[in-house]
């Protein structure tokens, strides 16, 4: 069974065709960067597959279920490239990475002594527990965004979906934000499916690519993206460089070709 | 005259009880309504109240019963028409207001003109609440404070953040749907309190007095009913003893209140720039 099934899915803002035909699977334990340029649809992919956007054609399986009937969304973390919560929000960071544990409670959904236990603990994974009673609309973009991150892994999901995580990251901080995420992938045999502008940083951790411009123009594991014709067309004189870029990170036999 | 001699008074102590309900339930749907951006559905329902209360007059029915079914459907009528035309709330705020206060003026008009059971719910007469009255405020109350307890970290996922909410399983167009429902009859509840004029205002005010001072969701919530409260004492005492309309005097002090804790706010805001 595939945990992510997406099969011929079209989607359109009004006219603007953003996603054309796409389909692609993904394993359990994939660790899949999705790499394309502004507006190529990666968000827009992202939101469908999440059922966020309703496709207008095809069809988005989730471990097996259709999107329309799931339910298990405890077995998903989503971190989304911007949280724009209102800003007089009265909420501690503490009680914006609780809010990860809503999908595991039946009504009355009132958190208990365990959750605030499992609160804490993910807050520590992701360095953010100093600064559990601040305000989280007080916090800096990198705190917020380790908050946030607490609350994407809380329940230790199946699958996690990373839309920019990095981008008010400090370098020590992005760092260690793709550590843990590594780690997850490794260990606990985490899905991931990470969006990132940060080409240095994915072909460290990635073990397949998804390159997305409105259609898919590649999506495969790291050794195939490096003597991919259809990577090599799409990037035309830029293509060297690009998979020099990822190549200096990934390990892949590409470059021992080219010497 | 001294407010324990005041407090003896049995239409006092119904307008005390009936005040604080609906200062509490106002208050708490006012948290909500506030961060979601919806402060001035309380606006809106109250002119479309305006017709329900005239129609209520002019078929010598309960105007409160009367209103209550015409404000649901009405706040109904605000999501669907921002979820059906894609435009901004604000605007289907606009025109649900717009649609209610003229139904209201026709139905005044064609009944005569607004006489003096009309005016009272326009500018509020807490200290004619009858008993009938009391009741259905009392019931209404508990019925939207459980459905706060009930969906209470549904509607903090939903006000922080919609696209969370939704992955979080929360049924994002329930939540909506409730939210909107129970704000149309805290609406209703309160006219007779603060009157079709102002009771947007006993929604927004007190909230955003707690907002300025409140470091956590909970704290939040009490603070705003805790201000309503005494809003809702002092107006009715100074009322009574100036004789004039309660809801006016009510609105007034939340006005105080919110204006002490902005300045707190604002001093501690500044000592802590300076620490």
């Amino acid at each position: 069974m595939y945990l992510i099934e997406a099969e011929k899915v079209t989607f359109a803002y009004g006219q603007e065709k953003v996603l054309d035909n796409i389909s692609f699977t993904v394993n359990k334990g994939d660790f899949v960067g999705i790499l394309g340029p502004n507006g190529s649809g990666k968000t827009t992919l992202i939101r469908t597959v999440l059922g966020i956007l309703k496709p207008q054609k095809g069809r988005i399986k989730i471990l097996g279920t259709d999107m329309q009937k799931f339910s298990e969304w405890r077995e998903i973390g989503y971190l989304e490239q911007k949280t724009n919560p209102p800003v007089l929000m009265p909420l501690t960071a503490f009680e914006v990475a609780r809010l990860g544990l809503l999908s595991t409670k039946n009504y009355p959904k009132i958190f208990n002594k365990q959750d605030n236990a499992k609160t804490l603990e993910a807050m520590q994974k992701t360095g953010c527990e100093k600064f559990k009673n601040k305000l989280f609309s007080q916090l800096s973009g990198g705190q917020q965004q380790r908050v946030l991150l607490a609350r994407t892994i809380i329940n230790n999901p199946s699958l996690i979906i990373l839309d920019e995580p990095s981008t008010a990251l400090d370098s020590t901080s992005r760092e260690s934000f793709f550590r843990l995420v590594s780690d997850l992938n490794a260990k606990s045999g985490t899905t991931v499916l990470l969006i990132t502008h940060d080409t240095a940083e994915i072909g460290r951790y990635v073990n397949k690519f998804l390159i997305l411009d409105k259609e898919i123009i590649f999506y495969g594991d790291k050794q195939s993206f490096c003597v991919s014709p259809a990577v090599t067309e799409y990037f035309g004189p830029y293509a060297q460089h690009v998979m020099d870029h990822l190549h200096s990170k990934t390990c892949c036999p590409f470059k021992e070709e080219t010497k | 005259m001294s407010f324990a001699e005041f407090l003896s008074f049995a239409f006092v102590q119904k307008a005390i009880i009936a005040g604080v309900l609906i200062a509490v339930v106002t208050s708490i749907l006012g948290v909500f309504l506030v961060l979601k951006r919806l402060s001035l559905i309380g606006d809106s329902l109250s002119h479309v109240a305006l017709s329900g209360v005239a129609l209520g007059l002019v078929t010598q029915t309960s105007p409160v019963f009367m209103a209550v079914p015409i404000v649901m459907l009405s706040s109904l009528g605000i999501y669907k028409i921002t979820q059906a035309t894609k435009t901004y709330t604000d605007s289907a705020l606009g025109i649900v207001s717009a649609a209610g206060i003229s139904a209201g003026i026709i139905i005044a008009a064609l009944a005569g003109g607004f006489n003096v059971d009309l005016l009272s719910f326009l500018f509020g007469s807490i200290l004619t609440v009858g008993t009938g009255e009391l009741v259905m405020a009392a019931v209404l109350t508990v019925a939207i404070l459980a459905v706060v307890y009930i969906f209470y970290n549904e509607l903090i996922a939903l006000v922080f953040d919609e696209n969370f909410a939704k992955t979080s399983g929360v049924n994002v167009n329930r939540i909506n749907t409730l939210l909107v429902l129970t704000a149309s009859v805290a609406v209703v509840i309160a006219l007779r309190v603060v009157g079709i004029m102002l009771v947007s205002a006993m929604i927004i005010i007190p909230p955003v007095a707690a907002l300025q001072l409140a470091d956590n969701f909970k704290k939040t919530l009490i603070l705003a009913s805790s201000f309503s409260i005494v809003g809702v004492l002092c107006g009715i005492y100074f009322s009574f003893l100036l004789n004039i309309p309660s809801g006016a005097v009510i609105i007034l002090f939340d006005l105080l209140i919110l204006a002490v804790c902005a300045a707190i706010k604002k001093y501690a805001d500044k000592k802590r720039k300076i620490a």
